[in-house]
């Protein structure tokens, strides 16, 4: 902890200083997630993602290690393995609504939580590791969704798996031997099946361990907060807890109330039908469309539809595809402007609003047909996307005159008359 | 240097998009089936909503359309006998009713495939042995396993409703191409106009022992009511434990919120 005037851990107890002596582990909950780190004082709402994110984390290995106790990863009762959990596990029906559910309330808060670190610029110095490793966590999260779907082999868990296995096959001479060995075969089947299943189980310990990374690299420069102004003194900050765990206790609360909503009254509507149908090799969906959280991405990937530069249009959608995402590792150093917060870049906060409506426009035409008018407004979405991070940004943080920024977090917060306590 | 081959790379995909975007699209063609097709019909069932709850003597009916109709084609693999309790069945009901069904069975003195009456612990039994048997006895169509029926198309129950009322005479201006071939009939509530299954449902086709008259539109609402129970059973327990779930939620979250207010009463923030 970078900060002197943070709370001192002192072991109250006889058992405390025994304890502190051979494993200090409560020292470091103290300084990690107690009264012994300071946090600026001023967050808003927009801060509870973080810790909502990890609450989602445990909610999915809870769920998917008990359902994993009922499952069974081969194509020919994989399918019926879910029903069972349906239909004789006790509260079989429970947990599986609630870990499908789950993935996409984890997706739900970490969008919310990536759009804090994009407006309020939390990608900036000191903190670019924070934002990579929170980029990493990202691409693990997709990897772990994208095989989490594929296990209960319905005609979407199957039709998914032959298309994002697919894209591979775009890579020039070696694409087609990578799919098969992905797959394990030249289609889905049990071979596939049980390494999603194997990955599927150990991604989100890697998530896990990646999150303590997060964290940690967070913890040497302390969070940012919504005037984007380094905290300068102890009048600034106050300490996580009980401050903020209060603060997070109540924000848990609220997340449950909707995902309770969602898990008991509407546990269906972010699934496709189709999913209830077993897989079948021999009978193609009309429309096979991933989970709605990688609607965007899919947009992207299909916007390339003409060959150019010698690039067949299928690989143009495989790099841009990617690249839409590998971009963000990058973020940091295309953005150069000193100024964190976008509250305080008329011009930033312009190009942030349309890059938002961009990718829900983006997200709509993912999850639509592929076909007319969706694939012209994803192509100019999906340019304006590239065109946001890859050269507007750069330039505008070069241009721009922000707005004067406050002296300190505390004279924004109290507001400007008061004397900072020297 | 970053910022410079951002600049390279992002402009190479905005070029390439726009080149792809101005590209002249081939004339669409119109979309003949989708002309006719039809959304599903409005249904309403007990089972609806929040706080729906089934209708047992509506399953009971629903099912005797099932098994007198629909389980001659139609297998209902992922239900348990058993699980007609759930119906509003008694224990020896339901085990008088698994005595109905046969269910392939291995001769024990000789090991060779035989048949047994059913007990409650079996699966209904599917009418075909296999997937070439239903499509050798079907023209080459294969029955849907119903069991799921309801949770695997759009707007279920609406849907199966809509399709078993939904047989109508071929539209004078149907073109040639999509007017049903040899045993295929029209029905526009299908994805593409023509079913291979012929109406199922005639009036009074079953008696009910509760003396509802059997009409189609009655038979149709019946058995849709049984098939979301068949793909859904646990859904009265989802809907009670949702409700105990939320008060408990909705009275902790306020009392977190108060919390949170009286710890910061004192800090500015």
């Amino acid at each position: 902890m970078s900060f002197p005037w943070a709370e001192h851990y002192e072991p109250k107890t006889e058992f405390g200083r025994w304890i502190d002596q051979r494993l200090p582990l409560p020292r470091l909950v103290h300084g990690a997630i107690g009264g012994g780190y300071p946090v600026p004082r001023n967050l808003n709402y927009f801060w509870n993602f973080g810790v909502l994110a990890g609450f989602a984390l445990v909610v999915q290995i809870v769920t998917g290690i008990i359902l994993a106790m009922h499952y069974a990863a081969s194509g020919a009762i994989a399918f019926d393995s879910v029903e069972h959990i349906m239909r004789d596990v006790n509260s079989g029906w429970l947990l599986r609504y609630a870990h499908a559910n789950g993935a996409s309330f984890f997706f739900i808060v970490v969008y919310l939580h990536i759009f804090r670190g994009l407006y309020y610029g939390s990608y900036k110095p000191p903190r670019e590791v924070v934002w990579m490793l929170g980029v990493v966590i990202f691409l693990l999260m997709m990897a772990t969704a994208f095989m989490g779907y594929v296990l209960p082999w319905g005609q979407m868990s199957f039709w998914g798996a032959k298309v994002i296995t697919g894209l591979f096959s775009a890579i020039p001479i070696v694409g087609e031997p990578i799919q098969t060995w992905l797959l394990g075969g030249f289609a889905p089947d049990d071979a596939a099946l049980n390494r999603f299943f194997s990955l599927h189980y150990l991604l989100p310990f890697v998530i896990a361990g990646v999150i303590i990374l997060h964290i940690w690299s967070l913890h040497i420069p302390g969070s940012s907060n919504p005037t984007g102004v380094e905290v300068k003194g102890p009048q600034d900050t106050l300490p996580f807890h009980p401050y903020y765990t209060a603060k997070d206790g109540f924000g848990l609360g609220v997340f449950l109330v909707i995902f309770s909503l969602v898990v008991f009254f509407a546990p269906n509507a972010l699934g496709h039908p189709d999913n209830y149908i077993p897989a079948n090799p021999m009978s193609t969906p009309a429309h096979i469309v991933p989970e709605w959280y990688f609607w965007p991405f899919y947009a992207i990937l299909r916007a390339f539809t003409v060959d150019f530069l010698f690039i067949p249009a299928k690989l143009w959608g495989v790099l841009a595809m990617f690249a839409s995402i590998l971009l963000l590792f990058f973020l940091p150093w295309l953005d150069s402007s000193p100024v964190r917060s976008g509250n305080y870049r008329p011009k930033f906060k312009m190009f942030f609003w349309i890059l938002m409506l961009d990718v829900l426009i983006l997200g709509y035409c993912g999850g639509a047909p592929a076909a007319e008018p969706f694939v012209r407004i994803s192509q100019f979405a999906a340019a304006y996307y590239f065109l946001h991070f890859l050269v507007i940004l750069p330039i505008l943080s070069r241009i721009e005159r922000p707005l004067p920024l406050p002296n300190s977090i505390s004279e924004s917060v109290l507001g400007v008359s008061a004397q900072p306590a020297e | 240097m970053i910022r410079f081959g951002s600049v390279v790379i992002g402009l190479v995909f905005v070029l390439t998009l726009l080149w792809a975007a101005f590209t002249p699209r081939e004339a669409a063609t119109p979309d003949v089936v989708k002309q006719f097709h039809l959304h599903p019909k409005e249904l309403h069932l007990a089972s609806d909503g929040p706080f729906g709850r089934f209708d047992r003597q509506q399953l009971q009916r629903g099912f005797q359309v099932y098994k007198e109709v629909c389980s001659a084609c139609h297998s209902m693999r992922h239900v348990a006998i058993r699980s007609l309790t759930d119906l509003g069945f008694t224990e020896a009901e339901v085990k008088a009713l698994a005595k109905q069904f046969t269910v392939p069975s291995v001769d024990p003195n000789t090991g060779e495939p035989s048949t047994r009456p059913g007990i409650p612990a079996d699966h209904f039994p599917s009418p075909y042995a296999n997937e070439i048997a239903a499509r050798a006895a079907n023209n080459n169509a294969l029955p849907p396993d119903l069991s799921l029926i309801t949770k695997a198309r759009h707007e279920g129950p609406a849907y199966v409703y809509s399709l078993l009322t939904g047989y109508q005479d071929v539209p004078a201006n149907l073109p040639a191409e999509n007017r049903p071939g040899t045993g295929l009939h029209y029905n526009p509530y299908f994805a593409n106009l023509n079913l291979a299954m012929p109406a199922p449902l005639g009036a009074d086709q079953v008696t009910y022992a509760d003396g509802t008259k059997a009409t189609v539109d009655q038979m149709a609402k019946d058995v849709t009511a049984f098939l979301v129970w068949t793909a859904e059973p646990k859904l009265e327990n989802r809907h009670r434990t949702g409700l105990g779930v939320l008060i408990f939620l909705l009275i902790t979250t306020v009392l977190a919120y108060m919390a949170y207010r009286t710890v910061w009463a004192r800090e500015k923030h």
